[in-house]
């Protein structure tokens, strides 16, 4: 396409837009916010009002006291993801986003699953937990209550194993990320 | 000193020489601190009419609004105010007395979440929690409103924090890391949106609101110049172009011109330049300017390919990209002669299909004749004209002229009747050399009728020209055209007597039917000194064209 700064001939033709991308796969933003009253409360309004929807989402402390971190996971199949980062932006209590690249991001999510566990299942579970690299954090005389800490995929297979041995109930934190490498996130 | 204090020290040190407001006991420590604080405060006579008097303060000098409500309903009062000005980008500080700091949360009395009420409805909010952060967040309310995407920002005091003693120091800066507006533009992009411009062969400039609060309106004019491109502007953009000229296309849109939509609709190029790409003005989108590739100028990130894609996106103020641009347009010396044919596409679009309406026979007024005699009565618009919302506002769009920026004040992105009054009245405050003159309906006017009162107490002169139909006329249009002429409460019957009601009020009133003296009779009216309301009866039922019916098509403009 003619450069610009030169006088070759551009034709409009050329031109090409490219927005309001879906890219179709799920997306990690990891938002530094400052700790100001209602900045959840913001994110979580700007998300409801513009139709957003949130999968996940984890708020905790940084290194830094004045700041916390927000990691929320949502659908790039259902939201044009750059309008979604572009609308976070105005709010100037964020003072950073990262949409965190698959590959090149460390993301964990720790779940607490209350299982059936019997005489004749126990066995069974444990092994299942074994095999997650889970822990069994309480037992009482008919169920296990297991903590399995890993990615999203990771504990969704876990809870279709456990299922059919009678999954209770299930607590789930949300994905929260961290970049590879030695820069900052 | 008290933090009330320190707060009119701040409103000085921002240049702030007029603020409108309501005192209420969660807000009575600032308003003793208003008996000594030697700025002016005006006592408007509704919290809504405060706001939109902020609004049109704002509007006309560029400057930011500052409104003042107390707790509960005074804050709730300015709900509306606050999304107009968040809708069509209108930087205004508001101040809310909330109840004391112990009695949060428990209901007390004139407690309302006002923080949590108007959270979607500001750029920016802040709670005060501790008396001594109180300087620095006025500085930076005011800061956060006027830059960038201009917009409301709202502090919400709680009375005992507003009383307590603090060590007052004034504040040199702001410190704002998640706020940093991008200013200048790419220089890549301005380049290639200069080459696009030097090969387009039907391109048209778009320009909206943005280029007046980017005071980019000589930039735009230039730009216009240097290639002879066509402009149009939107309703919220009228006067950044200054109309008439042989550039002009006239307003785009719903109820613009065909010259204009036609335009957009066979454009190659369309440069849109502080422009949002309202649903008024794309219609059916899949059908917007089918033919064009899009350079898209704007301040705010997020407006850029929101509702439509853009091919060159240049971030950054209007004003400064616009004279760049110029600069980078001329050096390519394109050949002006690819233009010609474009031009005479337009030249038959005007020609063709220019605005028009049939004019009475009789004295009979009609609508749009009242906006030309009173274009005629200023001296050919040599005023501010605010407006309320309707069939008149279209028709002041249509057929007033504009010769420059913030000459306009109207309600866009909101819509919100009962602007037009308090609007006014805080143009005139704060341009007194002009004259602010209001052209409202019968049915708006009454939304905000009591700010008459403010006008009079406080020697505003401004002038009210009420288009009576004696019809919720813009909603009667769209029973008559899109529910079968089924009339359902758009018929306002002949109340208030306004002429007696002005007259009450302290203010003259006259009242005006015959075409054949409206000019002149205009003209005594606007002369005559102080506030004053003059009735003008016109058509009953003549509908605002040319219209595309929401969610059509440009190609598909009706009447
Ligand atoms: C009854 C009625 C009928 C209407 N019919 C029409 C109609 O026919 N035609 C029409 O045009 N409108 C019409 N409107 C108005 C419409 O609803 C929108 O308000 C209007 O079109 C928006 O104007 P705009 O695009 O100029 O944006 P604005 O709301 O004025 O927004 C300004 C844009 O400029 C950007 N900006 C701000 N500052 C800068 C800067 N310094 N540099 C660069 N960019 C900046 C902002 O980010 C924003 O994107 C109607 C309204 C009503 C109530
Ligand atoms: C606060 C508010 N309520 C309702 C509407 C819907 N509305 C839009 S135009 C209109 C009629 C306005 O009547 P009038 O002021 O007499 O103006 P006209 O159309 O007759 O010129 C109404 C009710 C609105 N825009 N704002
Ligand atoms: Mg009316």
């Amino acid at each position: 396409m003619g450069e610009p700064g030169t006088k070759e001939v551009l034709s409009l033709e050329e031109l090409e837009a490219s927005v309001g991308l879906r890219t179709g796969r799920k997306h990690i933003l990891s938002i530094l916010v400052e700790n100001k009253p209602g900045v959840l409360t913001r994110i979580a309004g700007l998300f409801a009002r513009r139709g957003f929807n949130i999968d996940t989402l984890a708020v905790g402390p940084t290194d830094d006291p004045t700041l916390s971190r927000i990691t929320l996971t949502l659908d790039g199949a259902m939201h044009p993801i750059d309008q979604v980062t572009k609308q976070l932006h105005k709010l100037v209590n964020v003072i950073k986003i990262r949409d965190l690249e698959p590959t090149e991001t460390v993301a964990r999510e720790l779940a607490l699953f209350k299982v059936s566990a019997d005489g004749s299942t126990r066995a069974e579970v444990m092994q299942m937990v074994e095999i997650f690299r889970g822990k069994i954090i309480d037992v009482s005389k008919r169920s296990v209550i297991i903590e399995v800490t890993g990615s999203f995929d990771k504990i969704e297979a876990f809870e279709r194993m456990v299922r059919p041995f009678g999954l209770i109930e299930m607590a789930r934190t949300g994905e929260i990320a961290i970049s590879r490498g030695r820069g900052e996130t | 000193m008290r933090a009330v204090d320190a707060i009119m020290e701040c409103l000085k040190a921002e240049g702030v020489d007029v603020v409108f407001g309501y005192p209420g006991g969660a807000n009575l420590p600032t308003y003793d601190a208003f008996v000594d604080a030697g700025i002016r405060h005006v006592l408007v006579r509704h919290e809504a009419g405060g706001g939109h008097a902020a609004e049109g303060y704002a509007k006309a000098s560029g400057r930011v609004g500052v409104v003042f409500a107390t707790s509960g309903p005074g804050a709730t009062n300015i709900v509306t105010p606050l999304t107009d000005a968040m809708m069509d980008s209108v930087p205004l500080v508001a101040f809310t007395g909330q109840v004391r700091t112990e009695l949060l949360g428990t209901d007390g009395f004139q407690e309302a979440d006002t923080f949590g009420i108007t959270m979607p409805i500001v750029k920016h909010s802040f709670v005060i929690q501790h008396p001594t952060e109180i300087p620095r967040v006025v500085h930076e309310a005011f800061h956060i409103a006027r830059t960038g995407r201009p917009g409301p920002v709202l502090i919400d005091i709680p009375q005992d924090l507003s009383r307590a003693e603090i060590d007052y120091q004034p504040v040199e800066d702001v410190h704002l890391p998640g706020y940093q507006p991008t200013l200048d533009g790419n220089s890549k992009q301005i380049r290639l949106a200069a080459k696009a411009l030097a090969n387009a062969r039907r391109p048209v400039l778009y320009a909206g609101g943005g280029v007046i609060s980017a005071q980019a309106s000589e930039e735009l004019t230039e730009l216009a110049r240097s290639g002879n491109f066509p402009v149009t502007c939107t309703l919220m953009g009228l006067g950044a172009f200054p109309a008439p000229d042989q550039q002009w296309l006239g307003m785009l849109g719903m109820h613009g011109t065909r010259a204009a939509n036609y335009a957009m609709d066979e454009a190659d190029l369309i440069v849109a330049i502080g422009a949002r790409f309202d649903d008024r003005i794309t219609g059916k989108l899949s059908e917007f300017a089918p033919r064009a590739k899009f350079i898209h100028i704007d301040i705010d990130p997020a407006e850029i390919s929101k509702n439509v894609p853009a091919h060159i996106p240049i971030v950054g103020d209007a004003k400064r990209i616009l004279a760049r641009l110029v600069g980078e347009y001329r050096a390519l010396e394109p050949d002006a002669a690819r233009l010609t044919g474009w031009w005479e596409r337009i030249e038959h679009w005007r020609s063709q299909h220019p605005l028009r309406y049939d004019d009475s026979a009789d004295s009979e007024i009609k609508p749009q004749y009242l906006v030309e005699a009173l274009y005629k009565a200023t001296n050919d618009g040599d005023c501010i004209l605010s407006s309320d919302v309707g069939q008149h506002q279209m028709w002041a769009a249509q057929y007033f002229h504009f010769k420059g920026p913030r000459r306009w004040i109207n309600s866009g992105g909101l819509g919100t009747m009962g602007f037009g009054l308090p609007a006014a009245i805080g143009a005139a405050i704060a341009c007194p050399d002009v004259p602010s003159v209001l052209l409202t309906g019968d049915g708006s006017f009454q939304m905000n009728i009591q700010e008459l009162g403010t006008a009079k107490q406080f020697d505003v002169p401004v002038k009210c020209v009420i288009m009576d139909n004696g019809y919720l006329g813009m909603v009667r249009q769209w029973q008559e055209l899109f529910w079968d002429r089924r009339y359902s409460n758009v018929e306002m019957g002949s109340y208030p007597d306004w002429v007696k009601l002005a007259e009450a009020y302290g203010a003259h009133g006259v009242l005006l039917q015959d075409k054949t003296t409206l000019v002149e009779d205009l003209r005594t009216a606007l002369a005559t000194p102080g506030p004053v309301v003059v009735d003008v009866k016109v058509t009953r039922e003549e509908n605002t064209y040319p219209m595309i019916a929401p969610g059509a098509a440009a190609r598909e403009m009706v009447g």
